[in-house]
């Protein structure tokens, strides 16, 4: 059964149910989404105001060029392509960041102190900015802000951006189709719960009581 | 702008209700229902889940991926429209206290949003001063609300079981949905230390109860709003049936400035200001209900001053704004490493927790005089913004498939990390009881008005030491449930009494109530046993601002129960001609 079929036969004789498939159309443009943070059609759950205020957001632009091509190499370094999914840049994380530091503009000072930190860093150890740097020297100045724990105190700030840079780019990746897919988010559509797969309370030697397999709703999964 | 005129409806309603979230909402259906004539107004726009619900949107299609914003605090496609502030409403506090504001405004409210978690109060909750000493007695008894929880749980639907507990009392219920995997974990670390671990009560359809509203799909975002109608919702359960029945006349964007009396003292109607064509309007009726929110409540009341009532209407007793209190929360979170790199399924459920834990000890043998529930959260969420932070605090503490990293990393070994530890979170918070007081207070600001000219509420509340130490109590059990789980703590486990032990501010739960509260001594209480203003007979109140005193459970089946309640009471003394 296809995901519309499935709600069809969930929400049969209900009047509601035209506005749930409605509802489903816009959700399955997966195509569209992946292009990047865009908004896809569908304003319908948009208050008047917010209309707006995310496009004045949309149009501003805050990362000149160079500050988002050192936030590909770096975010594509966090989160790189493996045998499971795409890099960062397959989910256009870099996008996001742009809309998130006008969004939230508490970010803003942080991410571009923090860039200009790395440059400055950079150019004492290899006369080049961050993104001119040989592969090999970005990795060295990485693993110097990559773990808190032993980067050394003169490093502190920035171990901070980059940790900012990594909450960011995880957040950016794992909220796109290609993130969910990698951490096997299966959720967000119809279906009828019927309670942990038996294999998996297995394997944690578990048991739904007998008073739960009474009283709790169950559906026929045949 | 052109001249500024006020414009009065010729058509008179037998009943102006104010607000149309739960008791709004209930107010509206019972009394259109029964043939009256109703104009409701309501300070936000229309919203129609079926039409405005951002249900099923995945993270991406937010810009900020589910981010929350001045507009949704609760994150983007959160049900409810503005929330801690408004743009050009403002409110204040006086010097060194906090109060922290929830205002919806939208057709419904906040039931839009909300976590459908609809318990009845119990036989003690309605005589904690005859049991503790404390606050006041409510006029009402257990029994003399139970026919109305009992008509609320089938005409709204409410899944449950019925446990047989003292003051958990049962319902009509719907089957509760399985407990989830981490939930199954909760229920076995609590039995091992005597704390109950019971299917949660959520006015959700596990099965389709009528032909107007869908079943339950599970996909656990209530929180946004449902398509098809399957949770409670004053929108689209109470206010768009209503408007079926052709009775009902609905005024959005109708922001109400106060009620009008006569030279009598009594009330003739409502005036608001239309927040689309910025005219003023008056519209009248034969009884006034306010249902604006139990801040909004006593503000208008507080607003509606005349020669007959100097003091704000139905305020002889100066208690209105008085007794405001709000559950108390505290909070914790943590991982279970036995759920590291768990096997990966659909575990959305419904809404919220299938699990929760009713009050569960007696506080005469305790340092606090009220109880708390626990409500639960965990599993294998959907990514959204925030996802994914802070992973340098936690992938250095536990061995990823065996290997001991250092804390921090990126490449494709984070990645690994994020999928090793995705689902492994367990959260759990307190919503306890709240002592009312007279001390703890909304007033009106002398000083401040909002956009439309009408005067703001300024907000006096502070905790006492019983809901300090309930905080500390709630910690402590927290931490005794973590650590029979074999989770470590990872927020929410530094408190100590430097910062109340975690509690957070009041009004931050957002079940506020008892502003205008019911009593039997009308030189104490502004309302008596109906709502109904002991002042002013044809006016009556039916949000949470009638609450005696809160109760370990979340309010608002009681809100839809005594609106209910009222409501009828309303319908029968016009029929009686008594109003």
């Amino acid at each position: 059964m296809d995901r519309r079929d499935s709600i069809k036969a969930l929400v049969i004789g209900s009047v509601t149910a035209g506005t749930l498939l409605e509802a489903c159309k816009t959700d399955d443009k997966k195509g569209a989404a992946d292009k990047g943070a865009a908004p896809t059609a569908g304003n319908e759950d948009r208050m008047a105001e917010e209309i707006p205020y995310n496009k004045a957001l949309q149009d501003a632009k805050f990362f000149n060029d160079h500050e988002m091509a050192t936030i590909v190499v770096l975010a594509d370094i966090i989160i790189p392509k493996d045998e499971v999914s795409g890099s960062a840049s397959d989910a256009k994380v870099a996008d996001f960041i742009e809309f998130i530091v006008k969004d939230m503009p508490g970010h803003q000072t942080p991410m571009r102190g923090g860039l200009r930190w790395l440059d400055l860093e950079c150019m004492k150890r290899y006369e080049k900015p961050f993104k001119d740097c040989s592969e090999k020297q970005q990795i060295e100045m990485v693993d110097l802000i990559a773990y808190p724990k032993k980067a050394k105190p003169e490093h502190r700030q920035g171990v901070a951006f980059f940790n900012l840079m990594r909450n960011l780019t995880v957040t950016g990746f794992y909220t796109t189709k290609i993130g969910y897919d990698d951490v096997g988010f299966v959720g967000n559509r119809p279906n009828q719960w019927n309670g942990v797969p038996p294999e998996v309370l297995k394997q944690y030697n578990l048991a739904y009581s007998e008073k739960e397999l009474k009283e709790c709703i169950s559906y026929d999964k045949s | 702008m052109g001249e500024l005129q006020i414009k009065k409806q010729t058509k008179k309603y037998d009943a102006i209700i104010v607000g149309s979230g739960a008791g709004g909402g209930m107010a509206a259906y019972v009394m259109s229902k029964a043939g009256l004539k109703v104009c409701l107004l309501e300070a936000g726009p229309m919203f129609d889940p079926a039409k405005h619900s951002s249900q099923l949107k995945n993270a991406w299609e937010s810009p900020r991926r589910g981010a929350s914003t001045k507009f949704r605090p609760f994150g983007d496609f959160d049900g409810s429209w503005w929330g801690w502030q408004i743009d050009g409403e403002p409110f204040t506090t006086t010097e060194g206290t906090q109060w922290d504001w929830w205002r919806a405004r939208m057709l419904g409210g906040r039931t839009n949003h909300w976590g459908r978690i609809s318990l009845r109060f119990g036989p003690d909750d309605f005589k904690r001063k005859s049991i503790d000493g404390l606050g006041e007695d409510w006029p009402i008894s257990y029994n003399d609300i139970k026919p109305y929880y009992d008509k609320i749980d089938q005409l709204i639907g409410v899944f449950g079981t019925n446990e047989g507990l003292p003051n958990d009392p049962d319902g009509l219920f719907l089957p509760p949905p399985r407990p989830r995997l981490h939930e199954m974990f909760l229920k076995k670390a609590g039995q091992q230390i005597g704390i109950p671990v019971i299917p949660s009560r959520l006015s959700i359809l596990t099965k389709a109860i009528n032909d107007e509203r869908g079943a339950c799909f599970y996909c656990s975002q209530c929180g946004r709003s449902c398509k098809v109608y399957a949770d409670f919702s004053s929108s689209s359960v109470l206010v768009i049936p209503a408007l079926k029945t052709g009775n009902l006349d609905l005024v959005t964007n109708a922001m109400a400035r106060e009620v009008l009396t006569n030279n009598e003292g009594l009330a003739t109607g409502v005036s608001y200001v239309d927040k689309n064509d910025l005219q003023e309007y008056q519209v009248f009726g034969k009884v006034v209900v306010l249902a604006a929110s139990t801040c909004e409540t006593a503000r208008l009341l507080l607003n509606s001053k005349s020669a007959r009532h100097p003091n704000g209407l139905a305020n002889t007793s100066n208690a209105v704004g008085k007794y405001l209190h709000d559950s108390t929360g505290a909070s914790m979170a943590g991982f279970v490493p036995a759920l590291f790199d768990r096997k990966r399924f659909n575990e959305d459920g419904v809404g919220g927790m299938h699990v929760y834990t009713p009050w569960w000890l007696d506080n005469k043998k305790l340092d606090f005089p009220r109880g708390y529930h626990i409500e639960y959260g965990g599993g294998m969420d959907m990514p959204m913004y925030g996802f994914g932070f802070g992973m340098e605090s936690i992938n250095g503490k536990y061995k990823v498939h065996d290997v001991q990293k250092e804390a921090g990393g990126y490449g494709k070994s984070l990645k690994e990390d994020v999928r090793f530890f995705y689902g492994a979170q367990i959260g759990m918070a307190g919503r306890g009881e709240a002592v009312a007081s007279i001390d703890n207070y909304c007033e009106i600001d002398p000083n401040v008005v909002d956009k439309y000219g009408i005067p703001v509420l300024r907000f006096n509340v502070k905790h006492s030491d019983y809901e300090i130490k309930q905080a500390k109590h709630m910690k402590e059990t927290f931490k005794e449930i973590f650590h029979n789980l074999g989770g470590e703590v990872t927020w929410g486990g530094d408190d100590d009494e430097k910062n109340m032990w975690g509690l957070n501010p009041p009004g931050n739960i957002i079940h506020e109530a008892g502003t205008v509260r019911m009593g039997k001594d009308k030189k104490t209480s502004p309302l008596n046993e109906w709502g109904q203003a002991h002042d002013c007979k044809n006016l009556y109140c039916a949000d949470g601002s009638v609450f005696t005193s809160q109760a370990d459970k979340n309010i608002t089946w009681t809100i839809l129960a005594l609106s209910m309640r009222t409501s009828e009471h309303i319908v029968d003394e016009m029929k009686k001609q008594n109003i």
